[in-house]
């Protein structure tokens, strides 16, 4: 006996047999349209701000890091010339500072208190330069303390 | 035989299997949920289960019953891993009994006939939705795929005992459900 007798005798009741053969065929013809139904493949599309906003990102990320490098340079280039012009004062003010000491001790220390015109000259030339310094060293504060750093030095002019 | 050529057999053989069984599958997981969205899903994990284990697969059992182990698996897991989901979405996605109830070959009916049979077919399916899980796993393979109660044994994991236990169970309500004592 095939399964669909023995199906009809394990049922025994002929109105439930027909009732499950409709349910089979009703189920199969579901299944048979649902399983050949045209299916669209739908292509994510991708948002077009994604790579723009990327692009942009990586721009601004060079810029900025060029800018930085850029803006390090300068400072270290100014850093340096301003040490350079202090140390040329320092080895200027040793100089003098030996000349000094190899001068005849016999002077009268009052000559010595009393600068000659050459030597207030010198002071003067070395006040100055120093004067050069301080204001490249004030240049280096930040522009909006600017108005800050002058009310300072005037202040210890006064 | 080289173990690519070995392969390539194995490959085709597993082709084969899938172009003869996926309709079975996916008409079973179909007929359990009511939801052709989630059966085309859970036929694609079967499947693609398979294909993972197809080299374990020894053939102790037909590779329908194998496969109809996997899916039944496949829905318990989908079930037990994503309760309160599954059933929000089986709730929201499910097709109506009388839309699936709907569904008639065009036979050589008249339209008082075409019309029984219809509210038979929505009767059954009313019977089938109070069912357990089990009843209606071992209902659906008994009656709708046909399956020998050893095979629905095997693919469920029950005694053949219980299996026609449940299936008595399962045939009274619809007994009853096409009376119309329930």
């Amino acid at each position: 006996m095939n399964l669909r007798g023995k199906l009809a005798v394990e049922i025994e009741d002929p109105a439930v047999a027909e009732a499950l053969n409709n349910f089979k065929a009703s189920v199969s013809a579901w299944s048979e349209a649902a399983y050949n139904r045209p299916r669209t493949v739908v292509n994510p599309a991708r948002p077009g701000w994604r790579p723009a906003a990327s692009w942009t990102l990586g721009c601004v990320l060079a810029a900025g890091s060029l800018a930085g490098g850029v803006y390090e340079w300068h400072h270290r280039q100014d850093l340096a010339r301003i040490a350079a012009m202090k140390a040329a004062a320092q080895m200027t003010a040793q100089e003098r500072a030996a000349a000094r000491q190899s001068a005849p001790a016999s002077a009268p220390i009052e000559a010595a208190a009393q600068p000659t015109p050459a030597k207030a000259k010198a002071n003067e030339e070395d006040s100055n330069l120093l004067a050069t310094v301080d204001s490249d060293v004030s240049r280096e504060v930040p522009a909006a303390m600017e108005p800050l750093a002058q009310l300072v030095e005037e202040n210890g002019t006064n | 035989m080289t173990p690519e050529a070995a392969e390539e057999m194995a490959a085709r053989g597993f082709a084969s299997i899938v172009e003869g069984h996926r309709p079975q599958i996916f008409r079973f997981l179909l007929a359990s949920l009511r939801d052709v969205d989630l059966a085309e899903t859970l036929t694609q994990e079967c499947f693609l289960k398979a294909h993972r284990n197809w080299k374990h697969f020894r053939g102790d059992s037909s590779a329908m019953t194998w496969l109809m182990r996997i899916a039944i698996n496949l829905q318990k897991d989908y079930w037990r891993n994503r309760r309160v989901q599954f059933w929000r979405h089986t709730l929201a996605h499910a097709v109506e009994l009388d839309e699936a109830g709907e569904w008639l070959p065009n036979g050589e009916r008249n339209a008082e006939q075409q019309m029984l049979a219809r509210e038979q077919v929505a009767q059954v399916w009313k019977a089938v939705k109070h069912l357990s899980e089990r009843q209606r796993t071992v209902f659906l393979l008994r009656y709708v795929e046909e399956r020998e109660l050893s095979e629905i044994a095997q693919a469920t994991g029950l005694s053949e005992g219980t299996v026609k236990a449940h299936l008595s169970r399962a045939l009274g309500r619809v007994r009853a459900e096409l009376r119309g004592t329930l």
